[in-house]
């Protein structure tokens, strides 16, 4: 409770989780307050590109859609990718991190190794060629986000394992005649875990944007409404040089402001469980 | 990318151990980079003959093909061979520069990259000296006022800017400047061709690529530059430099920055993967015809030899500017010198 009392203190922290409880409630309900019908193109009721008016409080598309249900329906791949995303690269992150932190010796190096590789690679290129020679949808984009972009929090979990390790009672454990499961599972990972979930909280950020570009990039799932392709769809219809800022600006302004409210989760969770970090 | 926010920072790669030689020090490092290279090359043939996808549907997906066409394709990409001997075909055309042959622009891949690097260095050199002179110079003003409103404004701004996407950034510039730049392309093709006129429409074309490039990309700078300086804040030798009398202007340009600066300037080149990305999506945007606009053209296609030729030219580029930061960063910081 005590930790949460310290959260609370943060004032960005609490408009960042204030806005992501808001944003995945209107993605959860989006099937429940609007009408799905609304997303087919052969049944959309608007002009092409009319803007906002009474009817299309955020204008139509180039097909005569609402921009508005668009962006609340797109909140529901970009969300679900990127989360999924974050899943699988922090659980690699982890597993990578903790064999490489606890074990040690030359299969550590190698693993680290291969870590630093893949840390100084361009993930958005790693992340381009895989989704182009996989097929496409939302399970490929998942894949070529998670498997590029789990160094860092490797990287960060080998440190704080062994900081961890270092410490009397993993010592007393291995002592005891723990093996190295136990150790890991009852006495390294909980002392990584907290560190592990702020990574995960400003991780989601960025596979939200990586998300985007792809899909911004064509290599997402064609039959889906998501920010990026929406934006994909702006650029290729020529309501950029048609000056309609109604279907630029909510998109865009959706995927910033999610990251945002995820990297304002995070950093104020990171200053409570590191007290390192506190402001005087 | 997340770990540039998390001011956790681990202390830079690059110290050598005490009494490690210079001589050992970069040859580990050279021998590191040419491991990465190594795994850059292997990865590159994995990815485009050894995945589960079958390259020849990748590139011929929702087109009608014949058999003999698919066959015909399959001889002139070497797929019809075993993969060791793909493999080592692939290695010997690597060897002697040769990197296959485009199948949208029927020419070399080596020769179409030879073309866009110029304009990718362009871009990227400028926008990236930009960014950094912003990013350090914004970062060391908030740390050294730090929570002052300056702080809290340049930081707000600095992470909203890191929040939202490449691309939207520059959509909404070439939306809201209506016309004023060009929306795409290097020059155009009616303009002099002596030096002055074909410098200033590039130039002119520039701008709201750099602008970009540089709004997405100063952020990491100032934020891993406002860390660094805070923590070097509460060092000893500012009391003392206070105490001989320097100004606060002084001690902070003559004894703070330099120390905040070496972990910075490491971590930027640690990052240089960022650039690359934010290029691909700029270039994309505006047509720039760079390497970015090159990948963003194979992954299209999908033109896999050029995808291929692109994914090896990128990655190996950004390693070999890492391995150059490590021998830099060597040279610049006389306390892993003198150890």
């Amino acid at each position: 409770m005590s930790a949460w009392r310290e959260y609370t203190r943060h004032r960005t922290g609490l408009v960042g989780l204030g806005a992501l409880v808001l944003i995945v409630a209107l993605a959860v309900l989006a099937p429940l307050i609007t009408d799905p019908q609304g997303l087919e193109v052969t049944k959309a009721t608007g002009g092409r590109l009319e803007p906002p008016s009474g009817q299309f409080w955020l204008g139509t598309d180039e097909n005569g859609r609402s921009v508005l249900l668009l962006t609340l329906w797109g909140a529901r791949v970009s969300l679900l990718v990127g989360l999924s995303a974050t899943l699988l690269s922090i659980s690699i992150g982890t597993v990578v991190g903790l064999v490489a932190g606890h074990f040690g010796g030359l299969a550590a190096a190698a693993l680290m190794r291969v870590t630093d590789f893949f840390l100084v690679l361009p993930s958005l290129v790693l992340a381009i060629a895989l989704s182009t020679v996989l097929d496409r949808g939302v399970g490929t984009i998942v894949l070529a986000i998670g498997l590029t972009s789990w160094p860092s929090a490797a990287r960060l979990v080998r440190a704080q394992t062994l900081t961890v390790s270092a410490r009397p009672y993993i010592e007393r454990s291995r002592a005891l005649g723990g093996g190295h499961l136990h150790v890991i599972g009852r006495h390294v990972l909980p002392g990584v875990l907290p560190l592990v979930f702020v990574n995960t909280t400003l991780a989601v950020g960025t596979a939200i944007v990586a998300e985007s570009t792809l899909s911004f990039l064509g290599l997402g799932d064609p039959t889906e409404v998501s920010w990026g392709a929406m934006l994909r769809a702006a650029s290729g219809s020529g309501a950029v040089t048609a000056g309609a800022w109604w279907y630029l600006v909510p998109p865009g302004l959706a995927i910033a402001g999610v990251v945002l409210a995820f990297t304002l989760c995070g950093r104020a969770l990171e200053s409570v469980l590191n007290p390192r970090l506190r402001e005087p | 990318m997340s770990d540039v926010l998390a001011p956790t920072g681990e202390p830079p790669p690059a110290r050598a151990r005490r009494g490690g030689g210079a001589a050992r020090y970069a040859l580990n490092k050279v021998g590191g980079a040419l491991l990465s290279v190594a795994m850059i090359v292997v990865l590159g043939f994995l990815l485009f003959r050894a995945l589960p996808g079958d390259p020849v549907q990748t590139m011929t997906r929702g087109r009608p093909v014949s058999a003999e066409q698919i066959a015909e394709l399959q001889a002139r990409l070497g797929l019809d061979r075993p993969l060791p001997e793909q493999f080592l075909r692939y290695l010997g055309g690597l060897l002697r520069g040769d990197l296959g042959v485009s199948y949208t622009f029927n020419v070399p891949v080596t020769q179409k990259i030879g073309e866009r690097i110029g304009p990718t260095l362009l871009l990227v050199g400028v926008g990236t000296v930009l960014a950094v002179a912003l990013g350090l110079w914004l970062g060391a003003r908030s740390a050294w006022r730090r929570g002052s409103r300056f702080d809290k404004a340049a930081t707000g701004i600095a992470l909203t800017l890191w929040s939202a996407p490449t691309f939207w950034l520059g959509l909404l510039l070439l939306s809201a400047t209506g016309g004023l730049f060009p929306s795409g392309g290097i020059t155009y093709p009616d303009t002099p061709p002596d030096f002055l006129s074909q410098a200033l429409d590039t130039a002119h074309h520039m701008v709201l690529p750099v602008l970009t490039l540089v709004a997405v990309v100063y952020a990491q700078y100032q934020l891993v530059m406002r860390s660094s300086l805070v923590e070097e804040m509460t060092a000893d030798h500012l009391l003392t430099a206070r105490a001989k009398g320097l100004r606060d202007d002084q001690v902070r340009r003559r004894h703070a920055v330099p120390n905040a600066l070496l972990p910075t300037v490491t971590l930027v080149f640690l990052h240089l993967g960022l650039v690359v990305s934010g290029a691909i999506t700029v270039e994309t945007v505006f047509s720039w015809p760079g390497l970015g606009l090159l990948t963003y053209e194979a992954l299209r296609g999908p033109d896999l030899p050029l995808l291929q030729g692109t994914f090896i030219v990128l990655a190996g580029a950004v390693v070999v500017m890492n391995l150059a930061a490590d021998l830099l960063y060597r040279v610049l910081d006389p306390r892993v010198r003198a150890s």
